[in-house]
């Protein structure tokens, strides 16, 4: 760590007694570098065994690594929490300008403790934090927050400002929290527990600047890697259509759930396709500080108004590839305007697009089965393709007017205990599954990975590249994979580097940076130190209850064709055994 | 006239990256935005876009005229030079700056004054911006 580093330096506040105050844990930061290494040690610390998630006892944990505001792309924060949606770790990433705000106030963690009696929003800077009443923001969409808070407050241009809508007011427990508008720490319920604790929105906003020992080889480095994303070919996806330009190869393989996964290939495709979506819509490209790639974009939807003619409105709604692949293929809508209306919905409630898709597509079979009625949807007639029942549906997650949407606004698991539909129920772990109906790899990682997301060991990248080199999947095979990828993501979501750039950060060149911030580690120490993080974060897990023997595959993905053929339910569950042994393995020292 | 100065060569390139305003306290090999004599932040909300300050270089520059001190001295080659040593940090030049392009240095309680070193452009991957040269430098 560079001597005098501020990133040591943790704020805690408490909304209960609106106090606060900073701790020095320069060890911690030495140890685990940041991110979330550091962060789960403060969740194991803060978090009390069988915490309830929505309780004053769940603490909100923001960390940043060394590297953020020192190289590009390093640009996401990391926030830790129990999560309400699956009762166990909470983990979520965003950009933005999250990071270099929080690094840039002069704190390497965030740690919100507590609730409110009364609706608050928080004003953080270098000189400590600022409590305000957020009792007439209560209610408000996620935009309007943001417009309200960027008025009010100062640091413009070098500040975040964080928060929730209604859904993450109301507890739906996969509410996400919205940052600079279009980026989201959306997995896993982050939304609810602000919700829980009255807190409306954070504010952070700071400029600091600080001196590594050798300016000369931090400049070196520093061109290098930017030369490498700025000239290479290698973040042009990401650049020029962004991760929506997955749709299409993603459909000729035949892994793109499409009507709650009863296929995994969308006659539609074109039209929702990455192309259609630039061609017809894309208004602007923008980017998360520090990173010159511009992933983020924007499509203009211009919509007239009805009561007057010649009145329009137009909205700017940012785009992805999941977000496509729930409100667009999983609910078979097949309109670039039917897909961006939904995530206009979803985006101003505050809810967690992946999620919100898979809970709408499995009610949609729900009540095509008959397993429900009018009287359950709210009187919607949910089928594939309608999008006008989909928005009111989405409204109605957040608003609950039925005892069926207050099931739903806790989850697909959750409904489904209730409701039965458990064999189409696509959940993992308690989430709803990613949009890769790739192969083995892919679903095995959403059940073992240590958040349940496609991010943790990227088992849909492993397909896909077994399926280009005509190599048949083997339980050993996967599993190690796996295993070895999710320990390294666990040393760039430390530093915090964002994922999109692991193929410029390899071990190697994360080696160079990490010299530059007085470390001398060698890639093998890096994935060992990425094995242990990774072990932390099984131990909290298995603190708060989770189990292999809870775990289980839903039927559905045995059903549906995958491009490495229909699954074998043997060959997943020899699969998860040996995936339990090697975690065995790793808990007791011997991996 | 001899003139060199920052342009902003079209705004709407810009993607609010801040890369610019990075290199330019990288400038002093420090990592952060203390020192950046530069400033990106969204024109209301990242769906407006960016706005872009730079020092445009005046030829007659407010900011000069408005310091007590004479810290602030007009160039020959267009825009002013800072000698920190003269300035008391009343922060005149930072009112007197039309277009909100004097920065401030919170540590030395002084003003950051674009040097037109044209580091940012380097670090700048859509051409945003770009250092200007009128043909009398160029030739020089």
């Amino acid at each position: 760590m560079i001597k005098g580093d501020p990133i040591s330096k943790i704020l805690y506040v408490d909304l209960s007694r609106k106090r606060f105050w900073v701790e020095e844990r320069p060890e911690l930061f030495d140890r685990y570098l940041g991110g979330v290494g550091v962060g789960i040690k403060l969740l194991l610390e803060e978090c009390p065994k069988g915490a309830d998630p929505l309780g004053p006892e769940n603490p909100i944990i923001f960390s940043v690594g060394q590297l953020n505001a020192f190289f590009p792309l390093a640009s996401k924060t990391v926030a830790l929490f129990k999560s309400p949606h699956t009762g166990n770790l909470g983990e979520s990433h965003a950009g933005g300008r999250s990071a270099t705000a929080i690094r840039m106030a002069g704190y390497g963690a965030i740690v919100i403790k507590g609730s409110s009696s009364i609706p608050v929003y928080l004003v953080v800077t270098s000189r400590g934090v600022n409590f305000r009443d957020a009792s007439a923001l209560w209610g408000m969409a996620t935009y309007t927050t943001g417009r309200v808070i960027r008025e009010r407050e100062p640091g413009a241009g070098v500040r975040t400002i964080m928060r929730i809508g209604p859904a993450g007011e109301r507890l739906v427990t996969y509410a996400c929290v919205v940052t600079e508008t279009y980026r989201h720490f959306g997995r896993l319920g982050l939304g609810a527990v602000f919700g829980s604790k009255k807190l409306k929105a954070i504010l952070i906003a700071g400029k600091l600047s600080f001196k590594p020992e050798n300016s000369k080889l931090y400049r070196e480095v520093y061109k290098e890697i930017f030369d490498e994303i700025t000239k290479s070919d290698l973040m042009k996806k990401y650049h020029e259509l962004g991760t929506a330009k997955n749709i299409l190869p993603l459909n000729k393989l035949g892994g793109l759930p499409t009507r709650n996964l009863s296929s995994a290939s969308f006659d539609q495709a074109e039209n929702i396709s990455g192309e259609s979506f630039a061609e017809k819509h894309l208004g602007r490209r923008v980017a998360c500080s520090h990173c010159p790639v511009s992933c983020i974009h924007l499509a203009a939807l211009r919509e007239p108004y009805e009561h007057e003619p010649y009145f329009y409105k137009t909205r700017m709604i940012s785009y992805d590839y999941e977000p496509i692949y729930s409100l667009g293929s999983m609910l078979g809508i097949g309109s670039t305007e039917g897909v961006l209306r939904l995530m206009d919905e979803a985006e101003s409630l505050g809810l967690d697009v992946m999620s919100t898709g898979v809970a709408l597509a499995w009610a949609t079979e729900m009540l095509l089965k008959g397993l429900i009625g009018l009287e359950e949807t709210g009187g919607l007639k949910l089928k594939w393709g309608n999008v006008e029942a989909y928005v009111k549906a989405t409204r109605f997650l957040v608003e609950q007017p039925t005892s069926f949407y207050m099931a739903l606004a806790r989850g697909v698991a959750y409904a489904s205990n209730h409701y039965g539909g458990k064999s189409f129920a696509l959940t993992f772990g308690g989430n709803e599954m990613p949009g890769y109906h790739t192969g083995p790899a892919a679903h095995l990682g959403f059940l073992t990975g240590s958040r349940h997301s496609h991010l943790d060991g990227a088992g849909y990248s492993l397909d896909e590249k077994m399926v280009k080199n005509g190599e048949k999947p083997s339980p050993p095979k996967i599993v190690e994979e796996l295993l070895k990828e999710e320990a390294w993501r666990q040393i760039l979501a430390s530093l915090v580097v964002c994922f999109f750039a692991r193929a410029v950060y390899k071990p190697e060149t994360v080696c160079k940076t990490l010299e530059v911030m007085g470390y001398k580690l060698t890639a093998e120490e890096l994935q060992k130190l990425g094995l242990e993080i990774l072990k932390h974060k099984l131990e909290f897990k298995f603190r708060e209850g989770f189990s292999f023997k809870k775990l289980s595959f839903p039927k559905r993905i045995f059903e549906t064709q995958t491009p490495h053929g229909k699954l074998s339910k043997s060959f997943m569950e020899e699969a998860l055994k040996l995936y339990e042994k090697k975690v065995k393995a790793l808990m007791e020292g011997n991996l | 006239m001899k003139a060199i100065r920052l342009k902003v060569v079209d705004v709407d390139l810009c993607v609010g990256c801040q890369c610019c305003m990075f290199a330019c306290t990288r400038r002093f090999g420090e990592a952060g935005l203390s020192k950046s004599a530069i400033h990106v932040g969204s024109a209301g909300g990242f769906e407006r876009g960016f706005i872009v300050r730079v020092c445009k270089s005046c030829e007659d520059p407010p900011c000069a005229r408005s310091c007590p001190t004479e810290a602030l001295k007009v160039r020959d080659t267009g825009g002013v030079s800072f000698q920190p040593n003269k300035c008391i940090g009343c922060k005149n030049c930072v009112e007197a700056c039309t277009v909100n392009a004097v920065f401030w240095d919170d540590s030395l309680g002084k003003p950051i004054i674009c040097a037109y070193c044209g580091y940012c452009v380097d670090f700048c991957p859509y051409g945003v911006i770009e250092l200007e040269k009128s043909l009398e430098v160029e030739e020089a």
